[in-house]
């Protein structure tokens, strides 16, 4: 009760001003109208007009509600007005955008850790790597995949996402890899353990926990790399994909119902990894 | 064949030279090594582009990019100016100020900062982007629009890393200053904000990327005929994909200089900080 008490406080906060923002701003259009029309509105019918508008600036909770039950719910999941269908789309190129980003950061991770000249030559560049605005790449990987001969947008969107969310697994990777103290190294040398050995007996173990740590950040990189991925290469399938259209098509409730759809999905994917990472910790005696 | 037969020999012995350079443990090695990682990536791209006839279309060889970057400079630069500057500098300045500014009030209720703790932790993971559309509908197409998604962008990063960084000073420091007499503004600046800045800092570093990600997907759903974004999205349109690479280089400076500034920035603020001391 101690914690959920302000949680839902501040969450009801955040409703109640979003209330207030949907009514101030969505009145202007209906006093206009009005004005148009030539006619009074009372508090109450502005009240009731700017909650259930059409194309509102703001849309008010309910609406957001409203058409994200429609989404998920009204249709048939392979129906292309389905959010099912299209969060589908985009959870597939998250979860191997999220895949390849694993390998790719593990296996650098070990490279470094066991190659001074690799740690030297690659560390700054992935740094710099990150500093650089993705997005602006997304198209560019598009255009040669299509000239590669992919014709599917899986592959570019993976590979954003992979580009997003290889560095947090890489970071902790090379952290957690050179965990084990000096003593325990020193320990394995008196068993006569090999380079294999002291990899996979001590450092692979001591590394886990600082893994499944950034496998949190990762996951959630990894979805904002799939929506950015949809945003700007023309897809029509995919969440990302349904705001564009909805932004363009003027049809607003779409949008936010989309924008929804996708915080719900990196909600439920961060709580997913989050379980792994408990029950990881947990067999790994990390948390009691 | 040959110019990709000169290309493996040139990685092969630049590797062998970095191998040397980084077992031999000289200082300058720190900065020859990625600098000489980087020219054999260049160079071999270059060779490989050229000697296997590359179309131009899927993959400009850095020479076309270069002359394409030194034959466009006021283009990249209005470009620059208008997404980088007016959008994502002001946008960051305004979405990093309001959330130390928002921290700062929060901090003064343990029940707000119970209650938004969890909430921004979880609005920071999500996919931001999204609100991209909304705000151009908002805000119009110029460079407002895309301050605006910058601020929601890196409202959320920053504000949770100036609530943690606020908690850092510790009881004893707090006692301190209360045995000196100090109210709530004088522990607050002069203990409490110094504490939290290496956290601020850590938040702020984040959020320069987020700043620049923003600024150029709002582009995407509408911006004047300038910025970087318009100029990716239209130019991959033309297929002028040497233009497309310029813009990634100004993309790539502009954020490697961003992070790099704060980080600086921050070297001068948190001398004191461990991680600092001891790295002139």
């Amino acid at each position: 009760m101690r914690r959920t008490l302000p949680v839902l406080t501040v969450v009801a906060a955040i409703l109640v001003i979003w209330y207030l923002a949907a009514f101030w701003m969505n009145s202007t259009w209906v006093l206009d109208q009005a004005a148009r029309a030539d006619r009074e509105v009372g508090f109450a019918e502005l009240v009731s007009a700017t909650m259930t508008q059409e194309r509102p600036v703001v849309a008010a909770p309910h609406q957001v509600a409203v058409a994200l039950w429609d989404g998920v719910f009204g249709h048939a999941i392979t129906s292309k007005r389905s959010f099912v269908y299209h969060g589908w789309i985009t959870l597939e190129a998250t979860l191997w955008g999220f895949a390849l980003g694993i390998v790719l950061g593990v296996g650098l991770a070990v490279a470094i850790v066991h190659s001074r000249a690799v740690d030297m030559s690659v560390m700054p560049w992935a740094v710099i790597s990150q500093t650089v605005p993705i997005v602006a790449l997304a198209p560019m990987i598009v255009v040669v995949a299509n000239a590669v001969g992919i014709e599917d947008r899986l592959v570019p969107k993976a590979i954003i996402s992979a580009y997003l969310s290889y560095f947090p697994v890489l970071v902790s990777m090379v952290s957690g890899l050179r965990s084990p103290n000096v003593m325990q190294l020193d320990l394995l040398k008196t068993y006569g353990a090999s380079r294999a050995q002291v990899f996979w007996k001590l450092r692979v173990p001591a590394s886990l926990p600082y893994f499944f740590a950034s496998l949190k950040v990762a996951i959630a990189a990894s979805l904002i790399g799939a929506i950015v991925g949809e945003l700007p290469t023309g897809a029509i399938n995919g969440l990302g994909a349904r705001m564009l259209i909805g932004s363009q098509f003027g049809q607003p409730l779409i949008m936010w119902a989309a924008l929804f759809a996708a915080a719900i999905l990196a909600g439920a994917l961060i709580l997913v990894v989050g379980a792994i990472q408990r029950a990881a910790d947990r067999r790994m005696g990390v948390a009691q | 064949m040959t110019l990709v037969v000169l290309a493996i020999v040139i990685w092969l012995v630049a590797w062998y030279a970095n191998v040397r350079l980084a077992n031999s443990g000289a200082r300058a090695a720190h900065y020859a090594v990625p600098v000489i990682f980087g020219a054999t990536v260049l160079v071999m791209w270059e060779l490989i582009v050229h000697g296997l006839n590359v179309s131009p279309i899927i993959l400009p060889a850095p020479t076309a990019i270069a002359a394409r970057f030194a034959t466009s400079l006021g283009t990249l630069w209005t470009d620059f100016v208008q997404t980088v500057v007016k959008g994502a500098l002001s946008g960051y300045v305004m979405g990093c100020g309001a959330a130390v500014l928002a921290a700062i009030a929060i901090d003064r209720s343990p029940f707000l900062t119970r209650g938004l703790l969890p909430v921004g932790n979880f609005v920071a993971a999500l996919p931001i982007v999204g609100v991209a559309p909304i705000m151009v509908m908002w805000f119009g197409f110029d460079w407002q629009s895309k301050a605006a998604v910058v601020v929601a962008m890196v409202f959320f990063p920053v504000l949770v890393n100036a609530v943690a960084g606020l908690k850092a000073a510790d009881a004893m420091q707090r006692d301190l200053m209360r045995t000196y007499a100090a109210g709530y503004t004088q522990t607050l600046l002069k203990l409490r904000l110094p504490a939290a800045m290496p956290f601020i800092f850590n938040g702020l570093k984040i959020a320069t990327t987020l700043a620049l990600i923003g600024a150029i997907v709002a582009e995407f759903f509408g911006s004047p005929t300038m910025g970087m974004g318009f100029r990716i999205s239209t130019s991959v349109g033309q297929l002028a994909i040497d233009m497309v690479w310029a813009e990634i280089v100004v993309a790539a400076l502009a954020g490697s200089a961003f992070y790099g500034g704060v980080t600086a920035i921050e070297k001068a603020v948190t001398f004191w900080h461990p991680s600092q001391r001891g790295r002139a």
